[in-house]
């Protein structure tokens, strides 16, 4: 009797072992459907795209015509160390500013101040991207709220002209991307035992040398992975860059549009994203090698 | 005063808001020795020690250390260091770096930070260690390496927050001992706070009893346990039976108190305590001051018979742990539970709930304290 | 004979509960709707309930621009849209490149509705492998939108580069930029749409041009709106636009208008052409024909500010909008209009190019 009972246990355990992987998968389902129909999918086709090669009306060869072409013709390759260049630098500076924000309400602010200073920088990403670089533009230009103050003031004579040049596109870009280095750093910074600042303090340190030596180092997790965010973000934006950036304003996504949809050029539009994909992700890579830092211990 | 001080705090208070978390405590440290500062959770024990710290200033008052006064001197300043109840070391360094914080921060050469690493290791018995990360290491480990990492910058106080707290048992009673070596072996005044009795009773020179912002008591060990001076001490320190009731005579250092449940017990007071007929007192007896015997005699209340207090009772409990084992009896009479310690000769091992006991104590066992309950009582009137 | 028939029913019915399960599933509406891919203004609110109470199809109305829609529809083979509203001069090259259009109907078509010498044209344009892909429905021109008292010396595209209106001035960095001022530099752009070398030796000249005059532009402007705002707030006063651009702002202030340059205004036509995957034809048509009317067709006037292909809608046009245009084009100014012959392949890589290098430059 006891034996044939410890018998059907034993096939009831292994009969669910299956049931459980086909649970686990069945939960994973749609991760896997995500990835594969809309991340992996288009990659492949932007991939095959991006190796042809146009011959004449729906004629085309495979060809690294594409890739050779942005490398060989200087206008891209700069286009791109341009718009890189402009990320890494509204990084930093969205980084420098995010800081002492971020340690302000994860250190310094209790209870309710603490959830309406977070509330006021979240405020503004209620609204889309678009009303809010136009937010922007009515401060900047020429007849805007800012240029009517300071003739008001008497500071000017005549209207100033702050939209349409790098200083306004990077305070678009700085303004558009805060959030995104706040939260994790806010994160990142609730970890942090304050008695380790107290100990730091007690073994002698100062405020310089505590936050060099014990909450950067702490903090480095979500740093890098606040700065991947807003790099990425900064890097594939298109709007705040056609709007603010001006005559002289160029933007590799901008050049990615135009050979879709005003060249109809899908065969270097996809080459070019592909290029966006793999120079990005060597510069994030160089950054994290940079850091110290690994890919996982951003997002844990 | 020939020896001297290495903390002094003079009528120090801390009020945050109308809370007076500290009041007018004033304390004196000599050179070399174990203080500890003992209380209930609340007491203001951690708002003291933070301020010996720097991290709080005082409202008023004044605090000391090596007869140089410590106001306004922000804690990177204070010849103090602490050890963090969660020990509060730096995980993004390894044990050696860690030590070398406080080092660096005095602009010594990395060669004399080496020696002085190796040879704080070495003394807390982990020289391997240095290049380990903290998590690595096991609690009592850590324990050690958040000492050695204040030791090593050779402060005048090493202040403790209960850094025992987040051990467990075997471990906690064996970093008691090696705490209070250590201790002994490096000459630092330790400033310890708890709210176990054990620790600061095993490891300490000399115990503060601090009880709602105030100090109760200052003093040995044994002084605090043999001879509390009040109630809060007695009841706090060490475990007791208590008793309520009221002074009927008065014989010298002696009375006779009607206990508010019936029956009399005869008491010893504190010295320098004095009292008056009519007043209301709390009476307490350690468990261990009470001799049992096996008896079918009628239930009694308590009296006094033969020169000792007599108490005859039911076993209630048996509550087993080896040489500390107690036994729960009740007073038929009255309901009042008292506990007592089984003797370690084993004489009661068989000892079953239900049997009857009869219990007697000395008439000096019996401390009485003015009535802790006394104003509620006033109130109550 | 008989049975034959009965099965053919039985076959029926069971088709019939299939597409009743299928609607019931797929939104019962679909049979009855119209998607039209089209311009802003094209398909106003009034006249798509006027439509919907007279023939019961509901319209869904996207709306985009010519680069737009043909990337839609490549994107889905000339699929997701029932009818859609490219200019004429994009029909052509999208089709043979791209197959995403159906050959038009014509016979379902009543032509007496349309200005015939605007149908003939806008079908010539169209034409590909003897079939018809395009017939006309909105019209207009870009040109300049000056502010007349204050650069009432811009006569044509390339006195934009003025330096009297340096940091005042604005166009589009987009093909009808670079064909302006190809003609207003006394080039013929159209006459080399054949010849790749010669389009590319104009449009050479062009980018120099473009690139010397980068220093005068206060911005390249993107959307009509943001380009009306400049001019409004005075930060503009020259730009080339569109003509219903510069007669709305003239409504807000009369210093403002459309001027058709001296080299000639820039005309284009809107069509309306069938996506090669069109779910519905039929309403497709009845559309076509509904917008045509005359009275309808001046509805669309008045909400677009461009005139239409319909014959006889003038009668219906506000008065306001036939003075600004009489005021905006001169009986030479009309016949001066240079309309866009089709684009053939190719030439769109050119003025890509010419493009990114112009926005690359250094303004200084």
């Amino acid at each position: 009797m006891s034996s044939v009972s410890t018998l059907s246990a034993t096939e009831g355990q292994e009969r669910k072992i299956p049931i459980i992987k086909l649970g686990t998968f069945l939960l994973m389902l749609p991760l896997l459907l995500w990835l594969f129909l809309l991340i992996i999918l288009p990659h492949v086709d932007l991939l095959m795209v991006s190796l042809r090669e146009k011959l004449g009306y729906r004629e085309y060869a495979f060809s690294f015509q594409n890739y050779i072409e942005f490398f060989t013709e200087p206008l891209y390759w700069n286009t791109f160390v341009r718009t890189a260049v402009m990320s890494i630098i509204a990084t930093v500076i969205t980084l420098i500013v995010g800081f002492p924000i971020s340690y302000y309400i994860a250190k310094v602010m209790k209870g309710k101040k603490r959830s309406l200073l977070f509330m006021m920088c979240l405020i503004p990403f209620w609204v889309s991207e678009l009303v809010r670089t136009f937010g922007w533009m009515i401060l900047l230009r020429e007849s805007g709220v800012i240029s009517s103050f300071l003739q008001w003031a008497g500071i000017v004579d005549g209207p100033v002209e702050m939209l349409y040049n790098d200083a306004s596109l990077m305070v678009g870009l700085v303004y558009t991307s805060m959030l995104f280095m706040v939260v994790p750093l806010v994160s990142v910074l609730d970890t942090l035992d304050d008695s380790l600042i107290e100990a730091g303090y007690d073994l002698g340190g100062n405020t310089f040398n505590i936050l060099r030596e014990i909450v950067i180092p702490h903090a480095m997790p979500g740093i890098a992975s606040g700065c991947i965010v807003v790099f990425m973000l900064t890097l594939g934006n298109y709007l705040t860059p056609t709007l603010l950036g001006g005559k002289d304003g160029l933007w590799f996504t901008e050049q990615i549009y135009n050979q879709f949809i005003t060249r109809f050029n899908w065969e270097s539009g996809s080459a070019f994203g592909f290029l966006l994909l793999i120079l990005s992700s060597a510069i994030v890579f160089v950054g994290l090698k940079l850091s110290r830092q690994t890919l996982a211990d951003t997002v844990k | 005063m020939s020896t001297q001080l290495d903390l002094e705090c003079r009528q120090v208070v801390k009020s945050f808001g109308k809370f007076t978390a500290v009041d007018n405590v004033s304390l004196e440290i000599p050179q070399g020795s174990f203080f500890s500062i003992l209380g209930p959770s609340g007491c203001g024990k951690t708002t003291l020690l933070r301020m010996l710290a720097g991290f709080i200033e005082p409202t008023t008052g004044d605090i000391r250390i090596k007869d140089k006064s410590m106001l306004g001197v922000p804690p990177n300043k204070r010849p103090a260091n602490m050890v963090f109840q969660h020990l509060a070391l730096f995980p993004m360094m390894n044990v050696a770096e860690n030590i070398a914080y406080g080092l660096k921060r005095r602009k010594m050469g990395q060669a004399e930070i080496d020696r002085k690493v190796a040879d704080v290791l070495e003394r807390v018995s982990l020289p391997d260690a240095g290049a380990k990360r903290i998590e690595q290491l096991s609690g009592g480990q850590r324990q050690r390496i958040a000492i050695a990492r204040s030791l090593v910058l050779e402060p005048a106080l090493l202040l403790l927050d209960e850094p025992l707290g987040a051990l467990d048992l075997k471990l906690r009673e064996h970093m008691k001992v090696e705490l209070k070596q250590l201790q002994h072996e490096v000459g630092t005044t330790f400033v310890y706070i708890t709210h176990d009795q054990s620790e600061a009773l095993v490891m300490s020179d000399n115990v503060a009893v601090m009880n709602e912002g105030r100090f109760e008591q200052v003093g040995t060990p044994q002084d605090l346990y043999y001879n509390p001076s009040t109630a809060f001490v007695a009841g706090f320190v060490g475990d007791a039976n208590r008793w309520e009731g009221r002074i009927e005579a008065l014989d010298g250092a002696q009375a006779m108190v009607a206990l508010d449940e019936g029956g009399v017990i005869a008491t010893s007071f504190a010295p320098g305590t004095s009292f008056a007929v009519g007043e209301n007192v709390d009476l307490f007896v350690r468990p261990e001051a009470i001799v049992i015997e096996r008896s079918k005699a009628a239930q009694e209340k308590a009296r006094l018979s033969g020169g000792k207090n007599t108490l005859s009772g039911v076993v209630q409990n048996l509550l087993f742990d080896g040489a500390n084992s107690r036994a729960l009896v009740r007073d038929q009479a009255t309901g009042h539970e008292v506990m007592v310690s089984l003797p370690q000769t084993g004489a009661f091992s068989d000892l079953k709930p239900g049997e009857a006991l009869v219990l007697s104590w000395d008439v000096e066992k019996t401390r009485a304290f003015k009535a802790m309950k006394a104003a509620r009582q006033g109130i109550a009137a | 004979m008989k049975s034959a028939k009965t099965t053919l029913s039985l076959k029926k019915a069971i088709l019939g509960v299939t597409a009743i399960v299928g609607l019931a599933f797929s939104a019962q509406a679909q049979a009855e709707e119209l998607r039209l891919l089209t311009w802003g203004g094209y398909a106003p609110d009034a006249v798509v309930e006027q439509f919907k109470a007279e023939t019961g199809i509901d319209v869904k109305v996207t709306k985009s621009n010519n680069e737009e829609m043909i990337a839609k529809l490549r994107a889905t083979g000339g699929g997701g849209f029932d009818l859609a509203q490219p200019s004429q001069d994009r029909i052509s090259g999208a089709q043979i490149e791209n197959r995403i259009y159906k050959p038009m109907d014509l016979s379902k078509i009543d032509s007496s509705q349309f200005i015939s010498s605007m149908l003939e044209a806008t079908k010539a344009n169209t034409t590909v492998d003897g079939e018809v892909y395009g017939v006309p429905h909105v019209w207009g021109t870009s040109g300049l939108v000056l502010d007349t008292k204050k650069a009432g010396d811009v006569k044509d595209y390339a006195d934009l580069c003025n330096e009297a209106h340096a940091g005042k001035v604005s166009y589009r960095l987009k093909r009808p930029t670079l064909i302006g001022f190809a003609f207003s530099m006394g080039m013929d752009p159209f006459e080399a749409y054949g010849d790749t070398a010669k389009y590319q030796e104009i449009m050479d000249k062009v980018e120099a041009k473009l690139i010397s005059c980068k220093a005068n532009v206060k911005t390249y402007w993107e959307g009509g709106d943001a380009l009306l705002n400049l001019v409004r707030s005075g930060e503009v006063v020259a730009a080339m636009a569109w003509d219903t651009g510069g007669w709305k702002l003239n409504g807000d202030n009369p210093d403002v208008t459309f001027v058709a340059p001296a080299s000639g205004a820039l005309g284009w036509i809107d069509t309306f052409a069938l996506p090669r995957k069109t779910e519905n034809e039929e309403a497709a048509y009845k559309w076509i024909n509904f917008v045509m009317r005359p009275e309808i067709a001046a509805q669309i006037t008045a909400e677009a500010g461009n005139f239409t292909a319909s014959k006889g809608a003038d009668a219906f046009a506000e008065d306001k909008l036939k003075a600004q245009f009489q005021a905006s084009f001169p009986e030479q100014d009309l016949n001066n209009i240079k309309w866009y012959p089709t684009v053939p392949a190719g030439l769109e890589t050119i003025e890509g190019k010419v493009l990114d290098r112009v926005k690359a430059a250094s303004s200084n």
